[in-house]
């Protein structure tokens, strides 16, 4: 398959990713929806990896992976912080950042 | 042979997706998402980046998955419910007229977005996307070594040591961030747990060698 074929893949996932984060309301839902972006991201640099045929580009995929986990680890600490505060889990009621 | 995986690879990955914006509940986002990652890999190992596979299925699909599902568990479907009860139990559908505005909004751009995005991936002029990819250099023996973990490692500890190590710090500072965020006692959630009992407090016998009692406060005053 042509490198184009892939790059049309990860395009595809970075689109549902942002509707998601535009649409949703529950923040845990937008969490994944952020990591589909990282996703399809992380598709276009493999891909430009194989096609120029060196290395960096999956080194720089890599890099993304890790910088995911740590959003993660950080979004899910909130998410359980709001949830012992009874604050809603909704983005649309967590307008304003005071508690 | 390969275009028949890919497009078995590829149906799985945009289904996943999908089912990731379009399920209602979160726990069955998170198993939507499991299977996007599996077949994502699948991609990864057809573009000959076997260690990016590995790592995909081992570090997201195992662990980061698990503590999205407990999580999940521990919030529980409650987020729309909390979400829905105080809007008032007429809009149930998209939240009033404004957001659900909003939300075919957000459509519209994603659907922008995504005409933009394939003009400028495929419509670049450039003719390596119409191949399968460069030959690779034989200066290090790297034909036949490309994306193994031998190859990563030796990048990784060479060309790319400043990354490695950023990220490990990185690594390091999120998780001692989410300590601090999830804990139980300070932080964020002081209000609701310094007062009343905590089950510790029931389990353990009085006068029985506490911190607070040992700088002088006793653990009944309240």
């Amino acid at each position: 398959m042509s490198i184009a074929w892939y790059l049309a893949v990860s395009a595809i996932v970075f689109t549902l990713g942002a509707v998601g984060v535009m649409v949703r309301r529950n923040p845990l839902v937008v969490l994944l929806c952020l990591e589909l972006m990282l996703n399809g991201g992380n598709l276009a640099l493999v891909a430009f990896s194989r096609m120029l045929g060196n290395g960096d580009g999956q080194i720089l995929a890599l890099v993304v992976m890790t910088v995911a986990a740590c959003e993660v680890c950080i979004g899910l600490g909130m998410i359980v912080a709001l949830y012992r505060r009874r604050l809603p889990i909704d983005v649309d009621e967590l307008r304003e950042l005071q508690g | 042979m390969s275009s028949v995986f890919f497009f078995i690879a590829a149906a799985g990955v945009i289904a996943g997706a999908v089912g990731v914006v379009t399920l209602r509940d979160p726990f069955f986002a998170v198993l939507a998402l499991v299977v996007h990652l599996v077949c994502l890999a699948a991609l990864f190992l057809l573009l000959r980046a076997q260690f990016i596979a590995a790592v995909q299925v081992v570090v997201y699909a195992g662990a980061v998955m698990v503590l999205y599902v407990f999580v999940v568990a521990y919030v529980g479907g409650e987020g729309e419910a909390i979400g829905e009860r105080l809007r008032g139990a007429g809009l149930t559908a998209g939240g009033g007229p404004v957001a659900s505005g909003l939300r075919r909004l957000g459509a519209v751009l994603g659907a922008a977005l995504l005409v933009e995005l394939l003009i400028a991936l495929l419509g670049t002029g450039l003719e390596a996307i119409n191949h399968e990819g460069a030959g690779f250099s034989t200066a290090h023996g790297e034909a036949a070594t490309f994306g193994t973990p031998a190859y990563i490692g030796r990048l990784l500890l060479t060309r790319f040591l400043l990354a490695f190590e950023i990220a490990s710090f990185l690594l390091l500072i999120a998780a001692v961030g989410g300590v601090v965020l999830a804990r139980r006692r300070g932080g964020l959630g002081e209000d609701d747990d310094r007062s009343g009992l905590t089950p510790m407090d029931l389990l353990r016998p009085a006068s029985s060698g506490t911190m607070a009692e040992a700088v002088g406060r006793t653990g009944g005053e309240q």
